[in-house]
């Protein structure tokens, strides 16, 4: 059986309980048990970081999110417009829609370099790299969204004698919608994702390469505080989009 | 009086598939313009096909369609024809208003007459003013199928084409609708072809009814209900002539099914 749900004010009291709860054991029974500062820097330290080097930790935010955000428009762009030419065109469909499938198998870690051979070490591989890990889950679901109208509604079509346009514009493309606002909160993450697997590689500048300098030399707490902007970074991200469906969508 | 539909040697199937598979074989059918056919049949039995031939969603085979004097397809572009599927088939993201004006909105580049914005009357008509705004899920079932006639009345067709509109609908619901399509029918004078499950619905509703036989579908009984019913196709439902009507209906789908 189901249970019922919990009155409003506990189901936000509970989880900020949750979280404080984590975040007060964390400061206090990990220091306590002998966890080392330098593996696991505690919360008061980290938002230290945020207060002393909240200069560094913005001018490198800029990169990412710039990476992160074209990297998405161009990735979920491209996506949608390859779903549109595939749904209208079953030959070039089946012509190219496996060379996509295999493109897709290739780790995103192992085609990194390539992308950074082609493109240089500015911000353009890392856009590149952010959009081609948006580009497959919106391609995917688009296609099934766009051909998520049932047979009658194709009837229905029909019968007023609609237009390809028509169909797509009125039928299609409202279909698809859900479908595809659920594979941009999908991108909202893994645009990010692939801003900071680019810098890894190539990049002295941006969250992933103040994660791997903050490694390197042990700076652990501002580490952590990296790992936190960029989190916080895919939220908004994600936010937006949610923001975004919800104006889109009423029903 | 002219009629609306006449079939000669009508064959319809699916020709991608060899061999060919015959929904309907050599069917020969006249409908009277202006009248009302109920179609009744077991499954498979090709009742909804033989809608989509009459509507221009399916080319026959083999023999003659014509449809108010003309090709389908010509019926199609001047938009005579509505079609009213089982379920209601709402656009989700549509207000209530704005699938009733679907057909103002696609097609018209094709069309080959024009048609009058005709939306607030069918929403009185329909008993939905007021929910004009409202979107398809926060209707009920009845109403959805109400939305769904308005639609394809928008264009003022000679030609109703009703595929189990009121078979997901329970039965108070139903025989209301019944009531509410028959006054309608009864105004506009258009001629419907509605095909049913329901021996009763097709006999209440049906100044003609013809029961298809399956495998390959042809036309096993075809039965005048005027004599059964008082004139302007008017009869109660436990009327004994209805009644009796109905065994006989419910022998020939026996026999046909």
């Amino acid at each position: 059986m189901r249970q019922a749900p919990l009155p409003s004010a506990l189901a936000v009291a509970l989880p900020v309980f949750g979280a404080a709860s984590i975040l007060l054991a964390w400061q206090f029974l990990l220091p306590w048990l002998g966890v080392p500062a330098y593996i696991v820097p505690t919360p008061t330290a980290i938002s230290g970081v945020f207060r002393k080097s909240l200069a560094l930790l913005l001018s490198n935010l800029w990169p990412t999110l710039i990476e992160a955000l074209a990297g998405f428009v161009i990735g979920n762009f491209a996506g949608v417009l390859l779903a549109v030419l595939f749904v209208h065109s079953r030959i070039l469909q089946a012509a190219y829609f496996p060379i996509v499938l295999f493109f897709n198998t290739i780790p995103i870690l192992a085609l990194s370099p390539i992308i950074i051979l082609i493109f240089g070490l500015g911000m353009t591989p890392k856009i590149v790299i952010a959009a081609v890990i948006c580009f497959f889950p919106t391609l995917v679901n688009m296609i099934r969204g766009l051909d998520s109208a049932s047979d009658n509604e194709h009837e229905l079509f029909r019968v007023l004698s609609a237009t390809r346009w028509e169909i797509f514009w009125s039928l299609r493309l409202p279909r698809a919608l859900p479908m595809l606002f659920s594979s941009l909160r999908i991108a909202s993450a893994t645009a990010v994702i692939g801003a900071i697997v680019g810098e890894w590689i190539g990049s002295d500048k941006g969250l992933g390469a103040l994660i791997i300098q903050a490694t390197f030399n042990y700076q652990s707490d501002r580490l952590y505080a990296a790992i936190v902007l960029s989190s916080s970074l895919s939220i908004a991200m994600f936010a937006i989009v949610v923001l975004l469906e919800r104006r889109a969508i009423r029903y | 009086m002219a009629n609306a539909i006449e079939a000669r040697r009508l064959d319809v199937g699916y020709s991608g598939r060899q061999p060919v598979v015959k929904v309907l074989s050599g069917l020969d059918l006249s409908v009277e313009a202006g009248s009302f056919l109920s179609i009744l049949g077991p499954s498979g039995c090709g009742k909804s096909t033989f809608l989509r031939v009459v509507a221009d969603l399916l080319d026959p085979l083999g023999g003659s369609i014509s449809v108010l004097g003309d090709t389908p397809h010509a019926v199609r572009s001047r938009r005579d024809v509505g079609f009213v599927f089982q379920d209601s088939t709402l656009l989700p993201w549509r207000t209530v208003r704005d699938n009733v004006r679907l057909p103002l909105d696609v097609g018209q580049g094709r069309l080959t007459r024009t048609i009058d914005d005709r939306t607030d009357e069918l929403l009185d008509l329909m008993g939905l003013a007021g929910f004009g705004e409202r979107l398809p899920h926060q209707l009920s079932g009845g109403q959805r199928q109400r939305v769904a006639i308005a639609r394809s009345l928008l264009g003022q067709p000679r030609l109703l084409l009703m595929d189990e509109p009121f078979g997901a609908l329970d039965e108070i619901t139903r025989d209301r609708l019944n009531d509410e399509l028959l006054s309608l029918w009864r105004r506009t004078g258009a001629t419907i072809l509605f095909v049913t499950h329901s021996i009763a619905e097709a006999a209440y509703l049906g100044e003609r009814v013809i029961v298809l036989a399956a495998n390959p579908g042809r036309l096993a009984r075809d039965l005048d209900m005027r004599p059964f019913k008082q004139a302007g196709n008017r009869c109660s439902r436990e009327d004994p002539a209805i009644v009796a009507a109905m065994a006989e209906l419910r022998g020939a789908l026996e026999q046909a099914s």
